[in-house]
């Protein structure tokens, strides 16, 4: 088992034809990800990396009966991109852009909250079910099918925590990256109820960092919602206030998204939290002994 | 990206949103013939610096004669501002604004920004203006109003007539609060703002509301779309390693340690950070490579980090990824030899043919040291920093 995604899952490409979008997509055809199709405007009708081609989402979803997109196209496109694909009632998009502008995402995420439509990203390496399916940008021979569900908000940081639990013999059912941005679409807490409910998931990594409140809302959500062993770690100790750390959303702003707070709220709620990113493995494993 | 005030009040006065007269001044003598054309009995001199606190820092001056204005912009240009926000060097002030003095009557606050949990605009105000609304939200946030822009419904009259009661503000004022309102927003979303702070937003005696300061901050994810404000950055304002590090795509960010790290991706960026410290360095730096981490990448980077004098050792943190180990590792043999690289250097690769990648490092005699993992790259990094510290 596994969240989201599986072997089940027929996935398109919105930006197939691109540079990012062929490197990207051969490597999740390889992976065994049933991509099959993608969409770009204006080349509709011709064929690429083996794959049909339309112009519209629409028209690609009706074809192929795909309930996936992963879209690569660039940032000034990619709101209007991913309300294509909601619009099409793709029912999970995973929007690995970066650079997406705030106020897009403003109007995609009212748009969204009267869809049935589930948005990973944007500024993400995607989601991946071990062995099964790769939605986005991450390295597929570092995973392995297991026990851990890993969610985080950085990408390498992200292969950290998936490399460590795969050399621990762990193994993982699904690893979602949720972005970096200060607005995105599925956030900790959804990705922690879905994993809270797949029987296979053993144990959750959530790996945080600076800026916004998100972590001290996972942190109430699960005191309250979830039973199973929490490993966290929470990147910028040493980040200075108001310098935004690479990602837009990773900035600590009048005081408030300290690392400190975020640990401090993590340990409340009963997570074994690690100040070591270099632990997360380990300490996975010792919470599932 | 940060705007000066009189950027921003330029874009004030295009929106239609009342400002007072004002005008740029580079010389004491345009500073002089700016006061002279505002006319007027009093003018006050502002230092046009990217930092708050500028009133108390002394960048912010009264004159009551047209020469006094020249002694202040005298005074002023071709200084540095050390205010509490300027960081401990300050900043240059190249420009002053003379703008005519207002007769305030009351200083409100007011400002819109993007609410990252509300996932919306949000506009706050106070009656508690002209003073650190941090520390207002902090100690009476019940002085603090707010209201949240629905993106399919902008601003409700019921929403600007809560704010206006809430500010205690009369009829008419209202009316103009209202109207300073809608034109802020307009003004917001056509600049891609991430903030626009009126810090005071005045009350004059003849009963008017203007903008007395104007702070805009434009979102640098939306700068591809926004030319015009583009060509109002000031690099002069900005951290001249974090200006360059931009030119090359690079994320940059100063601190005060002398373990330089280099890596790629901004959550594992900071991460190695917190292991420096964690291991008992200290960081001189932020700074991400991008997920490629290419040769010519990785040699602007080391030239970013070696610009600072306190760096003693550098860490190269990279995990591989989609991206081959030994790729990356030619990369930077090539870059530490081109560059000249003085100061210690530790590598840590993980990924794909991570093995080629460790020997080629191992072979290239350029005294790389390998690290096995992350925890023995700190270990390895910390100590190398302490002993160039003691031998320097």
């Amino acid at each position: 088992m596994s969240i989201l995604v599986g072997s089940e899952s027929k996935v398109i490409c919105q930006g197939l034809t691109g540079r990012q979008g062929s490197f990207h997509t051969e490597q999740c055809l390889d992976y065994g990800t049933q991509v099959v199709a993608g969409v770009t405007p204006g080349r509709g009708g011709a064929e690429h990396l083996g794959l049909p081609v339309y112009d519209t989402v629409r028209d690609a979803v009706r074809e192929t009966q795909a309930t996936v997109s992963m879209i690569y196209v660039p940032a000034p496109y990619a709101a209007d991109a991913i309300l294509e694909a909601a619009a099409a009632g793709v029912e999970l998009v995973v929007c690995i852009t970066e650079g997406v502008p705030v106020l897009d995402m403003v109007r995609v995420k009212a748009v969204l909250a009267g869809q049935n439509c589930r948005l990973i990203g944007p500024n993400c390496p995607g989601i991946i079910t071990p062995g099964t399916c790769k939605i986005g940008i991450m390295p597929g021979f570092i995973h392995t099918p297991g026990s851990v569900g890993i969610i985080s908000r950085s990408g390498t940081l992200t292969y950290e925590a998936v490399w460590q639990t795969t050399n621990a013999g762990l193994g993982q059912t699904t690893c979602i990256g949720i972005g970096g941005d200060q607005l995105r679409g599925m956030n900790f807490i959804d990705c922690l109820a879905l994993f809270e409910a797949d029987p296979d998931t053993r144990g959750i990594i959530l790996v945080g960092e600076i800026g916004g409140s998100d972590e001290e809302q996972a942190a109430e959500f699960i005191t309250s919602d979830v039973t199973k062993p929490v490993v966290a770690y929470i990147a910028g100790v040493t980040a200075p206030a108001g310098k935004r750390m690479g990602h837009a959303g990773a900035i600590i702003s009048a005081g408030k998204g300290t690392a400190d707070d975020k640990f401090e709220a993590l340990e409340r709620a009963g997570v074994t939290t690690v100040r070591s990113p270099a632990e997360l493995g380990s300490a996975m494993a010792k919470a599932l002994e | 990206m940060n705007l000066h005030e009189y950027q921003a009040k330029a874009l004030f006065a295009k929106f239609g949103i009342p400002v007072p007269k004002g005008r740029v001044a580079v010389t004491p003598a345009e500073a002089i013939a700016a006061a002279e054309a505002l006319g007027g009995e009093i003018w006050i001199v502002k230092a046009q610096v990217h930092a708050g606190g500028r009133g108390k820092a002394g960048g912010v001056r009264l004159a009551r004669t047209v020469s006094e204005v020249g002694e202040h912009a005298e005074a002023l240009l071709g200084t540095q501002l050390v205010t509490h926000q300027s960081g401990p060097e300050g900043l240059p002030i190249d420009t002053v604004y003379v703008e005519a003095a207002a007769a305030i009557e009351r200083e409100l606050y007011l400002s819109l920004l993007v609410d990252r949990s509300a996932e919306r605009v949000v506009i706050m105000a106070s009656a508690a203006g002209g003073m650190d609304i941090e520390a207002v939200a902090a100690d009476t946030p019940e002085q603090i109003l707010t209201a949240t822009l629905h993106p399919a419904a902008g601003l409700s009259a019921y929403q600007a007539r809560a704010l206006g009661f809430g500010l205690g503000l009369t009829e008419s004022q209202q009316r103009e609060l209202a109207d300073i309102l809608g034109k802020l927003i307009k003004l917001f979303h056509a600049c891609d703002a991430s903030l626009v702070e009126i810090n005071p937003l005045i009350v004059t005696d003849a009963g008017s509301v203007v903008a007395l300061d104007a702070k805009i901050n434009i979102e640098d994810n939306a700068l591809f779309r926004q030319e015009a404000l583009q060509a109002m950055r000031d690099e002069a304002q900005e951290d001249r390693k974090e200006c360059e590090a931009r030119a090359h795509d690079l994320s940059y960010v100063s601190l005060d340690g002398n373990i330089a790290c280099m890596v790629n991706g901004a959550g594992l960026a900071m991460a190695t950070m917190d292991l420096i410290k964690l291991h008992g360095g200290e960081p001189a730096n932020f700074l991400d490579v991008g997920g490629g981490a290419t040769a010519e990448h990785v040699t602007a980077a080391f030239k970013i980090i070696l610009a600072n004098d306190n760096v003693k050792a550098i860490l190269v943190n990279i995990f591989g990824g989609i991206v081959r180990c030994d790729l990356i590792a030619e990369g930077i043999i090539a870059a530490v030899g081109e560059v000249g690289v003085k100061v210690p250097v530790v590598v840590r690769l993980e990924g794909t043919n991570v093995e080629r990648g460790r020997q080629l490092l191992a072979d290239s005699d350029l005294g790389i040291l390998a690290a096995d993992n992350l925890t023995d790259a700190a270990i390895k990094i910390v100590a190398l920093a302490s002993d160039e510290g003691a031998a320097a």
